[in-house]
């Protein structure tokens, strides 16, 4: 009788603490998973915090002014960035228009052209060129494409156009692996019923696959669009950072990321507040990005 | 026949777009491997580079810096990335919660390198400072955190959901308690791609620069603690090319972070393709 009160009771003790410490172990991981969003807190308070009163104090002339003279007090420097966001988005759109084509064409290869041995071979160079740091790619341009566009066009080859080219190439993955996931998502019977009425593989996949797949490819473009305003190094590299609108594409160039980069190892005070500022303006950036790259493939391409 | 014309013309195009893209990884891979391969040796490897990093001299302290901030940054980054991707697979539906911390991973993994730098920068070096002895290796590994995070995130999440049902049903139905079938039969299937995530992390923090380059100081001596300031490859290759003009020490380290790249990227490709193998298999 005793014993098994007792065993009934040590039974039901184990499976209370069992069931603690299931409750336990689950807050635990809950934790973990608020983690990237606690992340994402900690960075915009911080980096804002410093940004948005400069930002306050220098007001709309900080955007569009045109002459950057900066000091580490704030009445005696003059904020203007507007050259700066100019170089970002000109340095971006080039990169896109040159990189989207290229990687788009190249994710249809990989979804409906490339023999199994090629795709075997192509996926891990894709996440390969994924992988080559970016100080790399920039040492690579550095070398390869500054003397070339020096020698073919004169100047110092530091200029747009490098840009352009090193970071065509760095956003080739992420528009390449996101267009090809989306490509072959399209459900087959719409290829299928293309092919049997007689329309040839070009004009299935022109007609048919690109149109289903659009919201994905688009999508992968603007998540290209973020990767090369955001990359940083490589730029630093090659754009001459020369803080005025470039004439041409054979003239140097400053972007938000390599300004900040470049200035923040010797800025202090108003100047270094103001490279947080445009941070915060990159930040914005990005975040219009991500959300037109999510509101795109959360359409749904219907028939 | 014109339609005939333009659909050769158009397949062949897109073939040229497939081996252009694998001809400017090769191009780029064999440029920096040709220049950079005759300078690594064993002197290389484990000769410090020179106080202003002259030729001849070695890596050896920015090789150990690169591996102290990467594995702080995972060992960090690994536990946060790994039970917060079970709790998402394992203890929610598929619902607004799920979607809001897997949307808040996407933005972390979208957010640019030089404002984590930035913020790593404010936080960790001028803030922390007391902590982590301002630049230092704690503080870049602690910014490289917030990069492999989302990344390892990711990839554990979707190892976890490859993982057929019928196998956390067959443990419960045995008596086991959640947590147990997690960790006897949930996580020992997934686990290559756990791994893979985990891997794919510290290729993201080796390779990484701009981030490091507001948090970690720099200083090219060898590193006797993590609250030492440090110069990874990375910081190395940029530094010694904008202020010494060493393209030569430059090509070798660029060449050593290469091979190290080129490994992590095959290791995770075998590992996946064996993983998806194994779980049809099942």
């Amino acid at each position: 009788m005793v014993n098994t009160a007792n065993i009934g009771v040590r039974t039901l003790r184990r499976t209370r603490t069992r069931v603690v410490g299931e409750r336990f172990i689950q807050g635990i991981l809950l934790l973990c998973a608020i983690s990237s969003i606690f992340a994402i807190f900690l960075i915009i308070i911080f980096v804002f915090s410093q940004g948005v009163p400069f930002l306050a104090e220098a007001g709309l002339s900080f955007l569009t002014g045109t002459v950057w003279l900066p000091s580490d007090s704030f009445a005696a420097g003059t904020w203007g960035i507007f050259p700066i966001i100019l170089g970002s988005l000109i340095v971006t759109l080039g990169a896109v228009a040159i990189g989207a084509p290229l990687g788009i064409a190249c994710a249809v290869f990989l979804a409906e052209i490339a023999p199994p041995a090629v795709r075997r071979a192509l996926i891990p160079s894709v996440s390969a060129l994924a992988g080559v740091p970016s100080v790399v790619y920039g040492f690579f341009a550095l070398l390869v494409i500054v003397p070339w566009i020096r020698g073919q066009f004169g100047g110092f080859g530091t200029s747009v156009l490098a840009c352009w080219i090193i970071l065509a190439v760095m956003i080739l993955p992420t528009i390449i692996s996101i267009s090809t996931d989306s490509v072959r998502a399209v459900p087959r019977e719409y290829k299928e019923g293309s092919l049997a009425m007689g329309a040839t593989r070009w004009q299935t996949i022109r007609s048919v696959l690109i149109p289903a797949a659009s919201s994905g490819i688009i999508a992968s473009v603007i998540l290209g669009m973020g990767r090369a305003i955001g990359e940083t190094m490589a730029v630093l590299l090659v754009a001459g950072n020369a803080i005025a609108i470039p004439g041409s594409i054979f003239a140097p160039v400053s972007t938000l990321t390599a300004t900040i980069a470049l200035e923040m190892s010797y800025a202090t005070g108003a100047h270094q507040q103001a490279l947080f500022a445009m941070g915060v303006v990159l930040f914005v950036f990005i975040l219009i990005l991500t959300g037109l790259a999510n509101l795109v493939s959360r359409r749904r391409v219907t028939y | 026949m014109a339609a005939k014309l333009r659909e050769t013309a158009a397949i062949g195009l897109l073939w040229g777009a497939g081996i252009a893209t694998l001809l400017i990884l090769i191009v780029i891979l064999a440029y920096i491997l040709v220049n950079g391969l005759p300078l690594i040796s064993w002197h290389f490897l484990t000769t410090n580079p020179g106080v202003r990093g002259q030729q001849g001299t070695g890596i050896y302290s920015t090789i150990v810096a690169t591996i102290a901030v990467t594995g702080l940054a995972l060992l960090i980054a690994a536990p946060l990335s790994v039970g917060g991707a079970i709790y998402l697979n394992e203890y929610t539906k598929e619902n607004l919660l799920r979607k809001v911390f897997r949307q808040a991973a996407e933005v972390l993994a979208g957010i640019p390198s030089i404002i984590i730098g930035l913020f790593g920068f404010l936080f960790f070096v001028i803030y922390l400072q007391p902590y982590t002895g301002g630049w230092s290796i704690l503080s870049g590994g602690l910014t490289l955190a917030f990069m492999v995070l989302p990344i390892s995130l990711r990839i554990s999440e979707e190892a976890l959901k490859a993982v057929p049902g019928e196998l956390r049903e067959g443990s419960l139905g045995l008596g086991a308690t959640k947590w147990q079938s997690i960790t006897t039969v949930v996580m020992p299937t997934a686990l290559p791609g756990i791994i893979t995530g985990l891997i794919l992390g510290a290729g993201r923090a080796i390779g990484e620069t701009a981030a490091i380059l507001l948090t970690v100081g720099g200083a090219l001596g060898l590193i006797h603690g993590l609250r030492d300031p440090a110069c990874p490859m990375t910081l190395y290759i940029y530094n010694i090319l904008t202020e010494y003009n060493d393209t030569t020490t430059a090509y070798g380290t660029a060449a050593v972070l290469i091979i190290a790249i080129l490994a992590i990227t095959f290791t995770t490709d075998y590992l996946m393709n064996r993983y998806t193998k194994k779980l049809k298999g099942l």
